[in-house]
């Protein structure tokens, strides 16, 4: 009865309203302005270019209140050394096109608004000018080489190679969760490949591999403040993106061709806590790269710890052969394997290299 | 080439010939496989408003999920069925809505929805020619992708659902079923479908070019043409360089589907099994489809460039300011868009020095748009602007294309792009300058030539508010989701509530929900005012704009053949508007010089 009630009241509008525009249409025939040129009659012309003028009026004051009103929800805390970087260009950038924004669409709606048909009035024939339109492309030229430069240096320097001290982690995207790996001790990561890969062992780490034996896999990850980390990200299946929004940080996780970005993290959690004064603070590692159903979901934690409590934690970390040495055993019985594997293990470490 | 020496020596024996051949058309020769460029301009317009509902309406829907996540959607079982369990959309269908919603928006309403419609209406008509090069390409070129149409909108509707790896379709994941329900039979689907498209596109490209390059009317020079025709002839050449590029994209991803090679796959793991494939790389698929997908986004803005230059012209009475400039901005953006794909690859792990370059590139590009807005300003400058709704949606398109376009001066910065690679602010980025920038060209387009297609007017006072609504919409949509994007919120996520880092723009997203529900409900205004006006619409004059360019001067309705004596002769640029001196404030591009010496200027008294 209700869903009735509520089709026929939608009915009855929607005739309301065709019957409204019948009678506009109708009264403009006899008021004699549906046979003059459009947009040439008084009334639509003046509302029109009111209302043009309140746009940019009323709509400009409100996109600058949204902006200061979001201003802190949208600038995420901020957590790394070339995050400060990027922040400023874009920031710096921001204020260019900000005041491009600004004056064209002023002229926009301005003109629009001066410029309105009278009957008595004509416009000014004016095809081209040729030196205006020199300076007006040169202008941008010029500030887009500027923009160009500046943004080149500070990619350069993001992207340039690692310091040799920094902290290895290694991170895989696989359907649907991250999965990190640190090197242990001898600061190397051991050989993985996806044919190593089962229920237990899923990120296929080849434990035939000296290098492998204390490598551990924490549920979290945890960096030290003020000491480069270098992430070293691949992918098991799909496409997957390690995006640490904190960290202004984000690299693609592709199967077959291992990827990497490093980064300085600035402050820890705790501090971080404070600063934010939101004591559930957690720096949060997500995905951003469609790759399934569970997109949405691949969270993953992220702790900025003081160096000593790093260490502490890292010394507090099992080895994962030490936790499963079922998994051991069986790669050691198969010897005819570990040759292949050897092979193996060449090949990625040059790819690694190379990249 | 011959039909241009018939229409300009056999001039009598032309028309009769058409009369005769009018009587001679059934139904289904005149209105289904017609070979009229008028007939399948509209039959390409009417598939893109279809298409344009259907991408709409999914969007609203996923617009559902993300603002209101905590809510139950059971009104939606009857129309979604099993992809709504328990009030709750299914995370698939999600994925599967943003995919199909974009594959239609870019490729099926602002591709073949936008330049379909007006290439195929205005080239002959603006040029001075009878019909296109190629009849019959034209109007296989439209059945191609109509049969296209049909695979797609099948896929729809089967149970594993339509593609659903973001229209992108980046393999592993579209390649491989295992990964999701929508890489199965959905995702060959999609595969099919677009081959076709690209038949399509083919066709009628060649056909574009062909025709404005062939069959151009006598006096009508390259340099006299309409900026609607140096647009739409860009267009062409982009799509038919750019398309073929696709189209082994999509080979290659089919052969690792189905043929077990290895382009693109490599070191996979999934579900439960390592899989032998070996030695492809995910990022040669992205290279070669991004080598398209760039020159795509040109391909969908230049022709609506094109419209509104020559919208903007006319109801500012006053001739384009730097007609060469914006001829030459369009060339410049036409050769630059092919070379700057990879800026949507900063992060994909490709060599940073190849960052570095493409950073470079891509900013370049801004300087031709620059040039184009400044040039439609300065139009606009000492105009006497008539606000017909086409205008409204041409001035709407130059504030959207500014707004849109900027964002573009961030998103092409390789260092910036990191942070903000695939969040809301890409997704605002490239919605305002060539999804809404796009849509208001078409809209442009539609409002200023629909007399021209069907011999009535468009109503104003409902396109007026058609325009309001949605270009408030519009802003109130897109802008917020800038702030969301500088959060990095990511783009593709059914939900957002399980990250500290993104969940506390639950309002916004509700805001941005209500905004989009609005402006596609004002979709429904235009649709009643194009379906009414059709049939009763008030009659069109001729020339109901006062406008300069050679479709004016067919008869209302134009018939088979457009004009029906000899074809006209051009003998000045399109923008003479209010020429000091003369009569009226427009002179057509048939007028002579020598019947209005008192405007001449100079150099122009002893031209014919």
């Amino acid at each position: 009865m209700i869903t009735f009630a509520i089709g026929l009241s939608i009915v009855l509008l929607i005739v309301i309203l065709f019957l409204l525009f019948r009678i506009g249409t109708l009264a403009s025939i006899f008021r004699g302005s549906s046979q003059r040129a459009v947009g040439t009659t008084k009334v639509s012309n003046k509302v029109n270019s009111v209302l043009l003028l309140l746009f940019l009026l009323i709509g400009g004051a409100a996109f600058f209140w949204s902006f200061a009103d979001s201003w802190d929800t949208m600038n995420q805390p901020l957590a790394s050394v070339h995050g400060e970087w990027t922040d400023e260009l874009f920031w710096i950038t921001m204020v260019v096109i900000g005041i491009v924004f600004v004056l064209t669409q002023i002229l926009l709606f301005w003109y629009s608004y001066k410029y309105q048909h009278q009957d008595n009035k004509r416009a000014y024939y004016y095809p081209h000018n040729n030196k205006i339109e020199i300076i007006w492309t040169m202008i941008p030229a010029i500030v887009m080489a500027l923009l160009v430069f500046y943004g080149w240096k500070t990619w350069t320097n993001i992207t340039s190679a690692a310091p040799e001290d920094s902290v290895v982690i290694e991170v895989m995207g696989k359907q649907f969760n991250w999965m990190v790996r640190y090197p242990g001790a001898d600061g190397k990561l051991g050989e993985a490949h996806v044919s190593y890969v089962d229920a237990v062992n899923e990120m296929g780490v080849n434990f035939s591999d000296p290098n492998s034996m204390d490598d551990f896999m924490p549920r979290e990850i945890h960096v030290p403040k003020g000491k480069p980390v270098l992430l070293k990200i691949r992918s098991r299946d799909v496409i997957h993106s390690v995006f640490m929004p904190h960290f202004r940080l984000k690299m693609d996780a592709v199967p077959g061709m291992p990827t990497k970005f490093w980064f300085v993290p600035t402050k820890t959690t705790a501090e971080m806590q404070n600063e934010t004064g939101n004591s559930s603070f957690n720096y949060e590692l997500a995905c951003t790269e469609i790759c399934g159903q569970g997109h949405f979901a691949m969270r993953f934690l992220v702790v900025v710890d003081e160096e000593d409590e790093f260490e502490e934690w890292v010394a507090s970390q099992k080895p994962f052969s030490e936790e499963h040495p079922d998994l051991l055993a069986k790669f050691t019985l198969d010897s005819q394997k570990q040759l292949v594997l050897e092979n193996k293990s060449e090949k990625a470490e040059e790819v690694k290299k190379e990249l | 080439m011959s039909s241009t020496n018939i229409s300009t020596h056999e001039v009598h024996h032309d028309v009769h010939e058409e009369h005769e051949h009018h009587h001679e058309q059934n139904f289904i020769e005149k209105y289904i496989f017609s070979q009229d460029h008028k007939v399948i301009a509209k039959q390409f317009l009417f598939t893109g408003i279809f298409w344009a509902f259907v991408g709409g309406f999914l969007s609203i829907l996923f617009r559902l999920q993300l603002g209101w996540p905590q809510a139950t959607f059971t009104f939606l079982e009857p129309i979604l069925g099993g992809w709504v369990e328990n009030g709750k959309l299914s995370t698939e269908f999600y994925l599967a809505m943003v995919t199909m919603h974009g594959t239609i928006m870019v490729f099926f309403v602002l591709t073949a929805g936008l330049s379909g419609t007006f290439a195929n209406f205005l080239i002959p008509l603006q040029i001075g020619a009878r019909d296109m090069a190629s009849g019959f390409m034209n109007m296989l070129s439209f059945w191609i992708f109509f049969l296209s149409s049909i695979i797609l909108l099948t896929s729809l509707f089967i149970e594993t659902g339509p593609a659903s790896g973001g229209w992108t379709v980046y393999p592993p994941l579209s390649a491989l079923p295992q990964a999701m329900p929508g890489s199965g039979l959905g995702m060959t689907l999609w595969l099919v479908s677009m081959a076709l498209f690209i038949v399509s596109q083919l066709l009628g490209g060649v056909n574009y070019i062909t025709t404005i390059i062939n069959l151009r009317t006598k006096g009508m020079s390259m340099t006299k043409l309409p900026l609607t025709i140096w647009a739409l002839f860009l267009t062409a050449v982009l799509g038919l360089l750019a398309f073929p590029v696709l189209f082994s994209a999509a080979l290659l991803l089919i052969f690792d589907r189905s043929f077990g090679t290895s382009f693109y796959l490599s070191d996979i793991f999934i579900a439960g099994e390592a899989l032998a494939n070996t030695g492809g790389s995910p990022v040669l698929f992205q290279h070669l489809f991004w080598f398209l997908g760039h020159p795509e986004v040109y391909i969908v803005i230049m022709p609506a460039m094109g419209l509104v230059s020559e919208v903007i012209t006319t109801n500012s009475r006053k001739p384009i300011f730097g007609y060469r400039a914006m001829i030459g901005s369009l060339m410049g953006i036409s050769v630059l868009s092919f070379v700057v794909w990879a800026h949507h690859m900063f992060v994909s792990g490709m060599n940073p020095f190849l960052g570095s370059v493409f950073m470079f590139l891509t900013l370049i590009i801004a300087v031709p748009s620059a040039v184009k807005v400044f040039n439609w300003l300065a139009t606009l400058w000492r105009g006497n602007i008539r606000f017909s709704t086409a205008m409204l949606f041409a001035i709407g398109f130059v504030s959207l294309f500014i707004s849109g376009g900027l964002t573009g001066i961030i998103l092409g910065n390789s260092a910036l792009d990191i942070h903000l690679h695939d969040t809301y602010f890409v997704i605002a980025h490239f919605h305002l300058v060539m999804g809404a920038a796009a849509f208001f060209g078409m809209f442009t387009g539609v409002y200023h030539w629909f007399p021209k297609m069907f011999g009535r007017m468009m109503d104003e006072k409902l396109g007026f508010i058609h325009f309001w609504l949605t270009f408030i919409a519009v802003y109130l949509v897109f802008m917020p989701m800038h702030y969301l994007g500088i959060a990095g919120f990511p783009r593709r996520y059914y939900s957002w509530t399980g990250f500290e880092a993104f969940n506390m723009f639950a309002d916004m997203n509700t805001f941005i929900s209500i905004s989009a529900i609005i402006g596609f409900s004002a979709q429904f205004i235009f649709l009643f005012n194009f379906i009414y006006s059709i049939f009763k619409g008030r009659r069109s004059t001729p020339n109901p704009w006062h406008s300069n360019t050679l479709e004016w001067t067919t008869p209302v309705l134009p018939g088979h053949g457009n004009w029906p004596g000899p074809l006209p002769v051009v003998y000045r640029w399109p923008y003479d508007y209010s020429k000091p001196g003369a009569v009226e404030d427009y002179i057509p591009q048939t007028v002579p010089f020598s019947e209005t010496q008192s405007s001449n200027f100079p150099h122009e008294k002893d031209l014919e």
